[in-house]
């Protein structure tokens, strides 16, 4: 055996490789409850794949066929069942885990120098995680997968000049139809998926070459002992293997309440409107994304005047990408000198708070129809989410900070 | 911060209550997958009465003997009226055009019916058609204004002569001490061959169906889910004693 790897190892550096990146990759040793996303993030990913492809062998990718073949699925391939709900409830658990991924990052102020290519690539993901998704959902072919991809594809739409020609050249036809639906498997299955793979080692190979951030916020590197070796960190396995196991143990148990007992999650992760083939001629009453989009689609209509000649619906396309658009930049927004919200002032604190709470709001207000009063709401909170960012190069720079701790405390 | 992550969660709670919205009221049941009899009545009743205009094309013949523990000859003998292999689709010979022309609209495939709709709703809709000469077939639903459908079972229900009380609770006056509202149907313009009571049973049985045909795994899945939570169970248990004897160095 150790033969086979020295004959492996002088051909490829495996061995190198293990050690960087696992077995003397120096981690923080104060990692919290937030720490177990990005390792379940990946979990999920493989889970993605893995009852994706076997999902691709008995699908039907055609307008005629698809809606039957789901069910096709359901009742007649052997544990197709299991293999769909696994994939349903699997993309809802990836927003799940990436928002609370994200939000961890917001706390401890993971995104700050030198992590900015980290942040963005994790930025990169999600933008990719959102299409990915959207294709995904119109695959089968339900009432709720057509109108809702009628309703986003429509929106670029709304940019001016070049906004119908673009949303036929997305379509490839005059409405969503068979061939929307082609495309769209290919880009769902091939396209992105390779994209995705492809961001998520470059985001992980950045982390590695920077290291882990902390809840301290604290550079771990700084203080080494004779070895070289960070006094703070303890190397990635066993330590933190074994550590994430116990997160997987919990999180599939969670996952797996809802797969075998409520795979529908209340209409949330699987639309009631779905178990309804697509409709060209009949619009369902009430046209809501999946909950995960649920946040900036309540942006979108929360915009309802015109403005400079150009309509609302434009406004509110620009504002959703804004609202996404500006997390891109959050790295040089940051102005304070320290990273984690624990050291950070009131000002930073009251912030994250207003911001994690208006994106709840809006989440929900997303899902259900408008009124007056909620439009009103949403748009109170639309402007809380981005004061969050305009106001943030002001407030953590006058605000007092705590003094930071030379190491990590537990 | 703890107060922030608990905050988190407590506001994603009323998003997880959303589901099928308010609208009409509905007499509310529950269905019980793993009563075959009441099944096996209810497969029989649709296969009788709906399955002319309504198919249930996603599913197959020999599934439904199999989870309804129905011999398959038995089941071909009598429950198959198109001469279909027991193998094959539940469709129906139903012209889609020609039914388009019939009722307006062609009549709706029924397979997935029960979890589109959800099964109060169709519970209250087989038993709430009402005699309304403004129609044209004559009969109206106070679930489904203006329905297409004509009162299909009105041999065995009657046709009832104002709006059935679907949603209303069944109480007892106190002054009198006559029943209010045991019936959905107060008064019938037409007699039918069952009871209220006899009629709500087999329409209890017939949702039970339909619930169980849109949802056929559900009794499998959830059995399955048992064992799979107590394997996770004894594996955290595992990885928590793994994860404590590696740690018990770190400090």
């Amino acid at each position: 055996m150790q033969k086979l790897l020295n004959w492996v190892d002088e051909r490829l550096p495996v061995v190198d490789a293990w050690n960087k990146h696992l077995a003397k990759y120096y981690a923080p040793k104060n990692f919290n409850f937030w720490y177990f996303f990005g390792s379940l993030a990946m979990l999920v990913l493989v889970n993605q794949l893995v009852t994706g492809i076997w999902l691709t062998m008995s699908y039907n990718p055609t307008g005629e066929g698809a809606f039957a073949s789901v069910e096709y699925i359901m009742r007649d391939v052997q544990w197709g069942w299991l293999l769909r709900y696994l994939h349903s409830t699997g993309a809802s658990a990836f927003f799940i885990v990436v928002y609370l991924h994200m939000f961890r990052g917001l706390m401890y102020g993971s995104y700050q120098k030198p992590r900015e290519l980290i942040w963005l690539f994790g930025m990169l993901i999600y933008l990719v995680l959102m299409a990915e998704a959207f294709m995904g959902y119109l695959l089968p072919w339900g009432q709720m997968s057509y109108w809702g991809a009628q309703v986003i594809v429509n929106l670029f739409g709304a940019i001016p000049v070049i906004g119908e020609d673009l949303s036929l050249w997305i379509r490839g036809d005059y409405l969503i139809s068979g061939i929307t639906l082609n495309r769209f498997f290919a880009l769902h299955v091939v396209a992105l998926p390779i994209v995705l793979l492809g961001l998520v080692v470059l985001h992980i190979l950045a982390l590695h070459e920077v290291g882990s951030n902390n809840p301290d916020g604290i550079d771990i590197k700084k203080n080494k002992d004779e070895n070289g070796v960070p006094k703070d960190g303890i190397p990635f396995h066993p330590y933190y293997s074994v550590h994430d196991l116990v997160g997987v143990a919990v999180f599939f148990f969670i996952f797996f309440i809802v797969v075998f007992f409520f795979p529908e999650m209340g209409g949330l992760f699987i639309e009631k409107p779905n178990f309804e083939p697509a409709n060209a001629l009949k619009t369902p009453e009430h046209i809501a994304p999946v909950w995960y989009f649920t946040p900036f689609y309540a942006m979108l209509r929360a915009v309802t005047v015109d403005l400079f000649g150009l309509s609302a619906k434009f406004w509110g396309v620009v504002v959703m990408g804004g609202a996404i658009a500006i997390l891109f930049v959050l790295p040089w927004l940051d102005r304070s000198p320290v990273r984690s919200i624990r050291y950070k002032g009131w000002l930073s604190r009251i912030a994250l708070t207003l911001f994690a709470v208006s994106f709840v709001i809006l989440g929900y207000l997303g899902l259900v129809p408008a009124t007056e009063g909620r439009t009103t709401v949403a748009q109170i909170l639309t402007v809380v989410y981005f004061l969050y960012f305009i106001l943030m190069p002001f407030y953590t720079r006058m605000e007092k900070t705590k003094p930071v701790p030379e190491r990590v405390t537990g | 911060m703890r107060k922030l992550i608990f905050g988190l969660f407590i506001a994603f709670l009323p998003v997880l209550g959303l589901a099928a919205g308010a609208g009409v009221p509905l007499d509310h049941i529950k269905t019980d997958h793993t009563d075959k009899a009441s099944l096996q009545r209810g497969a029989a009743m649709f296969t009788n009465y709906c399955m002319g205009c309504h198919s249930m094309e996603y599913a197959r013949y020999k599934r439904v003997a199999d989870d309804l523990e129905i011999p398959a000859k038995l089941f071909e003998e009598n429950l198959i009226f198109t001469g279909a292999q027991i193998g094959e689709l539940m469709k129906n010979s139903m012209n889609k055009d020609m039914a388009a022309a019939w009722f307006g609209a062609p009549p709706p495939d029924l397979t997935l019916e029960s979890r589109l709709r959800g099964e109060s709703w169709l519970y209250s809709y087989l038993r709430g058609f009402y005699k309304d000469e403004s129609r044209p077939l004559g009969v109206n639903n106070v679930v489904f204004d203006k329905v297409g459908m004509p009162h299909v079972l009105v041999d065995l229900q009657g046709l009832c002569a104002v709006k059935p009380n679907i949603g209303k609770k069944a109480s007892v006056e106190p002054l009198s001490g006559n029943v209010r509202n045991a019936d959905a149907c107060p008064e019938y313009a037409i007699e039918g061959s069952m009871t209220g009571a006899e009629f709500d049973q087999a329409m209890y049985d017939m949702t039970n169906f339909m619930s169980y045909m849109a949802d056929p795994i559900k009794v499998e899945r959830e059995r399955l889910g048992i064992f799979v939570l107590i394997f996770v169970a004894i594996f955290f248990v595992f990885a928590y004693l793994l994860n404590r004897e590696y740690w018990k160095d770190v400090h």
